[in-house]
């Protein structure tokens, strides 16, 4: 069952039991966004926990997760709901003779046929419910458009049936990589929250929760690496996940303490682009 | 409740004068949301205005800076909903600027006895700790003592900044504090990582100076004032040709992002564009399956030409970043071009496409082009004429009727012959021939600047003072 949170602190150390570190902007939007009742717009780099908030914050409030991948082409048929042809065409088929014209014809439309859809499903569950809409940069801005009405209002209009307000607000997660400006209209409609790489501290707190049996030294060495790694300026600075996959890379090869060689090989686990590997190498270990 | 009502109009009025996008429903949302964060908290208080009135992370550091000057000054002590409260806070504020003597937070207690050796000594210490708390006092303190701070004096904040930053001599500090670590002896990389965390916690000393002083001077002027003279226009507004150093590092982190979107736009722009010109045969014969009737009109699949593209940019002092922020953003969108050639020119002209091609690096191929290229042929003053007529004659040739030419430069010829024949004849091969011009509409022809002259022979001269400009003419280009 959903737990209202009681203050900003209460966010931050919930979400720290189901490992999640936040700083204060995420625990103060994810507080606000449950007190207001609006969708939080996450934006950020790639690989820096968005999509992970929405999952913790499920986690933590005992909520069903509901994500919609959205991609290029993504229709309402897909997003909202969609009617059930084959079933209502079996319905009609049925039985032809008793019926009359009118009584199949509102039956066809009705509950029974109807297919839910992510968007659909999360505003009639009684459950509560937390709705990630996952990459919404890579919808059309035509397409953006369908989100509008469940964003604001939380209801869905359906022609046949008339409109579906929801029975619970649910909380609703946007993340964005920022490939194209969204439209105001979206923005409007949501809190914002940026997420960005994490600072020194934070992100040795996180390679330490996710990454447990890792000493404290090496973690501080390889957060301070990655720091360093990502002033340069490269086509792909490592993310989050890429840091903790290097953590358990560096757990996995035995050692505790890490020197320019080891750094060296095990680079491409941090960068994915050639000449970024070749420039982080140069960098760290020329000294001016 | 009014006295903070009020606060925050005066802050969104502030926010939209700074050039943010604030609508009406964000506003009130910004209310909402405030009543639901214990207003003693003053980060939660923060974000929730952030949260709610900010939309786009660029805008983020103007709100930030703003926000300090509005609510941030009042310490940790002051509740915003008192009433009143804030005239007599000012003054208070201003008593301590004047006698400059309060304690700084914990450790800083009696700082005004040391003499200047111990508080290098001490800040040094400091850094070397990272002890925040401390930092924080000695920045205080730093402020009081070098600045020398008048109360209403019309001076901006950046001059006390400097006054104290050259006191405290910083740049020697991070040499100092990597010779007292003895860094200097160990692992290379183990040097550059303790380099990396010195010089961070250096900024972040800085920063602690430049929001003392902000402080002190909000106190002095109230916040209405100092929000004026604080007010930074946002990354795309820059202007090329006067951004500072700070600046010119925003821009450059906004080009990214700004590429990536700028590409993904141009991408399904060509592949939304669906239908070409009708194609009159093929609907001929659909329609004979209508009985003659044309009624399925048919079209040609569309084709649309990318343009090839020549560059060729002034690189002299003046309009250099204007040149390189250009030739980052076509290079970075290469791919909505069939090719893309470039050239730099200050009196000289020399091609320099071969920095770019096979370099995945375009910082660095820009580096290259800075350094290596051969622009210069008597004195290494801007001579557009003599340049142009080079380019003739060694690329003129180069040209077809698939080339757009893009000519980049402020067209100060320094007296010398404007050679705008060439400009003519280029556009008579040329599909178009554009000029971009970093300076503002109103500065074009007067001295030595002959844009007009070139300009007549353009398909048209566009003003490019900042990335917005920038991005909006690559836009209708591609």
């Amino acid at each position: 069952m959903t737990t209202a949170f009681a203050s900003v602190q209460d966010v931050r150390n919930g979400l720290r039991q189901v490992n999640y570190l936040a700083d204060d902007g995420i625990a103060g939007v994810v507080y606000l966004a449950q007190k207001l009742g609006k969708p939080v717009l996450i934006e950020g780099p790639a690989g820096t926990g968005k999509t992970q908030l929405a999952k913790s914050v499920a986690e933590l409030t005992g909520a069903r997760l509901i994500r919609l991948q959205c991609y290029e082409g993504l229709d309402e048929s897909k997003a909202l709901y969609e009617w059930n042809y084959k079933k209502q065409l079996l319905r009609i088929q049925a039985d032809k003779s008793s019926d009359s014209w009118n009584e199949v014809h509102d039956d066809i439309f009705s509950d029974e046929f109807l297919l839910t859809r992510p968007l659909l499903e999360a505003i009639s569950s009684t459950e509560p419910v937390v709705l990630l809409i996952d990459e919404v940069d890579r919808v059309e801005v035509e397409t953006e458009a369908l989100l509008l009405e469940i964003l604001s209002e939380y209801q869905v209009s359906i022609p046949e049936l008339g409109t579906i307000t929801a029975k619970q607000i649910p909380l609703v997660f946007l993340t964005s990589n920022n490939t194209r400006e969204l439209s105001e209209a979206l923005k409007r409609r949501c809190l914002y929250l940026h997420v960005d790489y994490p600072d020194v501290d934070r992100e040795k707190q996180i390679v330490m929760t996710k990454v447990p049996d890792i000493g404290e030294n090496l973690a501080d060495q390889l957060t301070r690496i990655v720091r360093s790694i990502r002033q340069l300026d490269l086509k792909k600075s490592p993310s989050v996940s890429e840091t903790l996959d290097w953590a358990r890379t560096l757990l996995l090869l035995g050692l505790d303490h890490v020197d320019e060689q080891n750094v060296k090989d095990t680079l491409h686990v941090l960068l994915k682009y050639q000449t970024d590997i070749a420039k982080a190498a140069k960098e760290l270990s020329v000294d001016e | 409740m009014n006295g903070l009502l009020e606060l925050i109009s005066g802050f969104v009025a502030e926010l939209r004068r700074a050039g943010l996008p604030v609508s009406l429903t964000e506003n009130l949302d910004a209310l909402e949301a405030v009543k639901v964060v214990p207003v003693e908290d003053r980060e939660a208080f923060k974000y929730a205005l952030g949260a709610t009135l900010v939309k786009d992370a660029a805008h983020w550091q103007v709100f930030e800076t703003i926000f300090e000057v509005y609510f941030s000054l009042r310490g940790d002590e002051y509740n915003i909903v008192q009433d009143g409260a804030q005239t007599e806070f000012w003054r208070d504020e201003q008593d301590r600027a004047g006698q400059d003597d309060q304690p700084g937070r914990g450790a800083g207690g009696g700082m005004d006895g040391l003499s200047q050796e111990e508080l290098a000594k001490l800040l040094m210490r400091a850094l070397m700790t990272g002890d925040q708390a401390m930092m924080r006092a000695l920045a205080k303190q730093s402020v009081s003592r070098h600045a020398g701070m008048e109360p209403g004096r019309p001076v901006g904040g950046t001059y006390y900044l400097y006054r104290t930053l050259r006191n405290l001599d910083l740049d020697n500090m991070l040499q100092s504090l990597m010779d007292a670590d003895g860094a200097t002896d160990r692992q290379s990389m183990e040097e550059r990582l303790m380099r990396d965390e010195y010089q961070s916690r250096i900024e972040q000393f800085k920063q602690e100076v430049e929001a003392e002083i902000r402080r002190r001077l909000v106190a002095d002027r109230g916040a209405e004032a100092m929000a004026k003279t604080l007010r930074k226009p946002l990354p795309e507004d820059v202007e090329f040709m006067h951004a500072t150093r700070d600046e010119m590092q925003g821009l450059k982190k906004a080009l990214g992002p700004l590429t990536r979107k700028l590409a993904a736009k141009l991408a399904r722009k060509r592949r939304n564009r669906r239908r070409g010109p009708l194609d009159f045969r093929s609907t001929v014969r659909h329609s004979l399956s209508y009985g003659g009737v044309p009624a399925e009109p048919k079209f040609r699949f569309p084709r649309p030409a990318k343009p090839d593209l020549m560059v060729v940019a002034d690189i002299s002092g003046s309009v250099a970043a204007f040149a390189r922020f250009t030739l980052m953003l076509v290079y970075a969108i290469q791919g909505q071009f069939s090719k893309v050639r470039s050239f730099v020119f200050i009196d000289g002209i020399d091609e320099v496409t071969r920095f770019f091609k096979g370099n995945e690096d375009i910082q660095d191929a820009i580096q290259k082009v800075n350094t290596e290229a051969d622009v210069i042929w008597v004195d290494g003053h801007s001579d557009y004429g003599h340049a142009f007529e080079t380019f003739w004659e060694r690329y003129g040739r180069d040209i077809t009727p698939k080339t757009t030419v893009l000519l980049l430069g402020d067209a100060r010829n320094n007296y010398h012959a404007a050679q705008s024949w060439v400009v003519r004849e280029m556009r008579k091969k040329a599909r178009h021939v554009y000029w971009l011009n970093p300076e503002p509409t109103s500065y074009w022809n007067t001295g030595d600047s002959i844009v007009g002259e070139y300009g007549v022979h353009t398909d048209g001269v566009f003003e490019c003072r900042n990335l917005r400009q920038l991005e909006g003419f690559v836009e209708k280009l591609a």
